[in-house]
């Protein structure tokens, strides 16, 4: 966890007032409407179907005990006792009253939090892997460079007005588990041959209306021009990219119509200038910013735990949460624990303000007092030692937050949708929690394996449909709300967009749709150790787009089927 | 009205945007006739072509520039420039705080630079940043209220043209 500075305090301080002064301008009619909306949404606030609605940062999604305790305390006294933690590392609040928003900004500030270009045309926040610094797969770690980022972002002077908005994420570890492919800009860190850290720069990636997949920019950036480069590709974006067009103006199209060649050599010329200027980093700075960061306490343990491997035979619960939500970490003795924020009948990322007051002891009591927010919409503790597992589990259970889904269906991805978004073309909630209810029965669920559902109200594509191995969007037909369907996409190194399967459905069609092609998928796998998503890659959409909408027997669930044999 | 404020001052008087016919009009108006504005603006690409014209004005000429112009050419020109503007036709369009990034930085250029168009209050302290001395506020603003704007951000953390030297080579100790 990064601990602020005099100066870093006193930037988000700053922040506070000035938004308090413009939130005071607007209510006594001094700032219009229209002036006051890119003003407030660059601090996160939004006005949405009911209430204004505020995204508060997690920077690369860390946080400790006090500001888990902070979010209840605001989810209690200024909302309605939860908050909704989004696919961005980000949490938000549902109904705050625009008022008291500077005074929730200010108990932010109090705990080195804020709101700052959580929304807006201009740079978001920086997320990264949530297993960043532990996982035994990591090359480089990511966060002192992501912090590094957050700085400089930070009130960039230059880039608070950019023809959209511009996302940036970026990961360390051989596994990419920060989406890096479908960002504007997406930093793979990587070891030269004799150690040297750089980046590897992707740019132009992307959901939503267009949805693209990231071209490589830079194969190897030296990390000492990190910034220089990335000023040069704002710069070129902010001078040329397009604002003649709303659904033409992110990067990914300026990409796209100019060709990578094109692009590539007017970032060149624009760097050209600014290279090896005072925006060079040094090494005292990433050294400094590097122990700012607190350090855990690590105990020296045995690599395997023998209390834990009888458990894991003695209680088959714990044995299948362990499998699912527990997860391997670079220290011996210490393992990664998923709370699963995914339970059936809760909209998926929702935690009521108990809960994060008592995931705020669990972090204190298993965890070095930090735990991470995942863009899956759960929550990580990151440094648990494995012979407290079972204890953790148990706990965890009594909260509602132990669901054993890290990776499975239920596990699924959505959007506050149709309920909360005056964006939205039709509802998530509703419909994730009816897949849930379908596939209840754990057996069945782990039976079915590795799955991402992701669903998105809207075009806009808050809930990363088009990287789910299921994908939902809620489209608009004749004013009722309707669900198209796609399957074959993913996230991670092998990222793909999925593919429509065929007309949409009825919302009380959507739970059987998915429940027809899951048994399409476990009629054509060739082993459990096929994946769903392995199955479309080997099969192609056509299989599952004839047992879903064919008229023949194939259309009965496996459910269904199953009955019928019983 | 008081909407200009110029190096940290409050100035008032309307410079007009002239275009060609405009131009011609105030350049053939005998000396004593004319009812000077204190100066005007006048785009680029006019100002590029009736450069010998402009300077017989006998008032001060800021040349417009906007998202359009090519900025090597107008780097080509900077140093018969003396005051430039830049048009920012909405205050979401941020693309002039690229263009005085580059006049500045890259170019050198050292003249007045001017933010004209819908500039309110709220932009002051990043615009202020980037290299612009000079603001011509919406009508609507309270420029008094305004100047606050400069001091809104103790310790930004980037390096701009106001301070080139980013706060992380200042921090270190
Ligand atoms: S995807 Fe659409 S409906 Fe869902 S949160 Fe985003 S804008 Fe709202």
């Amino acid at each position: 966890m990064y601990v602020y500075d005099s100066i870093d305090q006193r930037v988000v301080d700053e922040r506070v007032a000035q938004f308090r002064d413009q939130t005071a301008r607007h209510l006594a009619g001094r700032l219009s409407e229209d002036d006051f909306r890119p003003l407030r949404l660059q601090n996160g606030l939004y006005i949405q179907r009911h209430a204004p609605m505020l995204r508060v940062a997690i920077p690369y999604g860390m946080l400790n005990s006090a500001q888990l305790r902070k979010l209840a305390f605001i989810a209690r006294v200024y909302d309605r006792g939860y908050g909704h933690f989004s696919t961005r590392q980000n949490i938000q609040f549902n109904w705050p009253e625009l008022a008291r928003v500077p005074d929730i900004l200010a108990e932010l500030a109090s705990v080195q939090m804020h709101a700052i270009q959580t929304s807006g045309n201009c740079i978001r926040n920086i997320t990264s892997d949530h297993f960043a610094g532990i996982a035994p797969d990591e090359i480089v770690n990511p966060l002192t460079w992501a912090e590094i980022l957050r700085q400089w972002s930070t009130l960039h002077p230059e880039f608070a007005f950019l023809p959209r908005k511009f996302k940036i994420a970026i990961n360390g570890a051989t596994a990419d588990r920060a989406a890096i492919q479908v960002h504007d800009i997406g930093l793979q860190a990587v070891q030269a041959d004799d150690g040297a850290i750089g980046f590897k720069v992707l740019v132009g990636g992307g959901l939503g209306r267009t949805p693209i997949i990231g071209q490589v920019l830079r194969e190897y950036l030296p990390w000492q021009h990190l910034l220089s480069y990335l000023d040069a590709i704002l710069r070129v974006y902010n001078r040329f990219g397009r604002r003649d067009n709303l659904y033409r103006s992110r990067i990914k199209i300026q990409l796209k119509e100019q060709g990578l060649e094109r692009f590539l050599a007017e970032v060149e010329q624009e760097w050209s200038w600014s290279k090896d200027g005072p925006n060079t980093l040094t090494e005292a700075e990433v050294q400094r910013v590097a122990s700012r960061f607190t350090q855990p306490a690590y105990r020296n343990l045995p690599a395997s735990c023998e209390a834990l491997q009888v458990q894991l035979v003695q209680d088959r619960s714990f044995a299948a949460w362990h499998r699912r939500n527990v997860h391997p970490h670079r220290v011996p003795g210490y393992a990664a624990v998923t709370l699963s924020l995914k339970m059936t009948g809760v909209p998926p990322g929702d935690a009521t303000a108990e809960q994060m007051d008592a995931i705020a002891g669990l972090a204190e009591r298993y965890s070095f007092g930090e735990a991470r927010v995942t863009h899956e919409q759960n929550i990580v503790l990151a440094d648990v030692e494995q012979a407290a597992l079972h204890e953790l589990w148990q706990e965890a259970r009594g909260l509602g937050l132990a669901t054993p889904n890290i990776g499975l269906l239920t596990n699924i991805i959505a959007c506050p949708g149709g309920d909360f978004c005056s964006l939205a073309n039709a509802r998530s909630i509703p419909v994730a929690e009816d897949i849930q209810r379908r596939f209840d029965d754990l057996d069945y669920l782990f039976d079915i394996g590795e799955l991402d559902l992701n669903i998105s109200g809207c075009m806009n594509s808050c809930g990363h449909h088009h990287v789910g191995h299921i994908g939902i969007l809620g489209v608009d037909k004749h004013g009722s709300e309707f669900y198209q369907v796609s399957i074959g996409g993913a996230q991670g190194e092998q990222a793909s967009l999925g593919k429509v399967i065929g007309p949409s459905f009825g919302a009380q069609d959507v739970g059987a749709a998915v429940e027809r092609l899951i048994a399409c998928y476990l009629e054509h796998r060739d082993s459990d150790a096929e994946r769903f998503i392995d199955t479309v890659r080997r099969l192609g959409i056509e299989p599952f787009k004839e047992y879903v909408y064919g008229k023949s027997h194939s259309s009965r669930t496996h459910r269904e089927r199953q009955l019928a044999s019983a | 009205m008081a909407n200009l404020i110029r190096r940290g001052r409050i100035e008032s008087g309307n410079w007009p945007r002239l275009d060609a016919d405009g131009l011609t009009a105030l350049a053939t108006q005998k000396q004593g006739e004319r009812d000077s504005p204190a100066g005007v603006l006048i785009p680029f690409e006019l100002w590029r072509s009736k450069h010998d014209l402009c300077a017989t004005l006998g008032t001060e000429v800021g040349v417009l520039i906007g998202d359009d112009d090519d900025l090597t050419e107008v780097a080509a020109h900077l140093p018969h420039a003396g005051l430039i503007a830049v048009h920012f036709p909405r205050f979401t369009n941020g693309c002039g705080y690229s263009i005085a990034r580059l006049l500045r930085g890259r170019y050198g250029y050292q003249g007045e630079l001017r933010a004209v168009g819908d500039i309110m209050r709220d932009q002051l302290f990043y615009l202020g940043r980037v290299g612009f001395d000079a603001f011509e506020l919406r009508d609507d603003q309270d420029c008094e209220h305004a100047l606050n704007a400069f001091s809104d951000f103790t310790h930004p953390y980037q390096a701009s043209s106001d301070e080139p030297v980013p706060l992380f080579r200042r921090r270190v100790g």
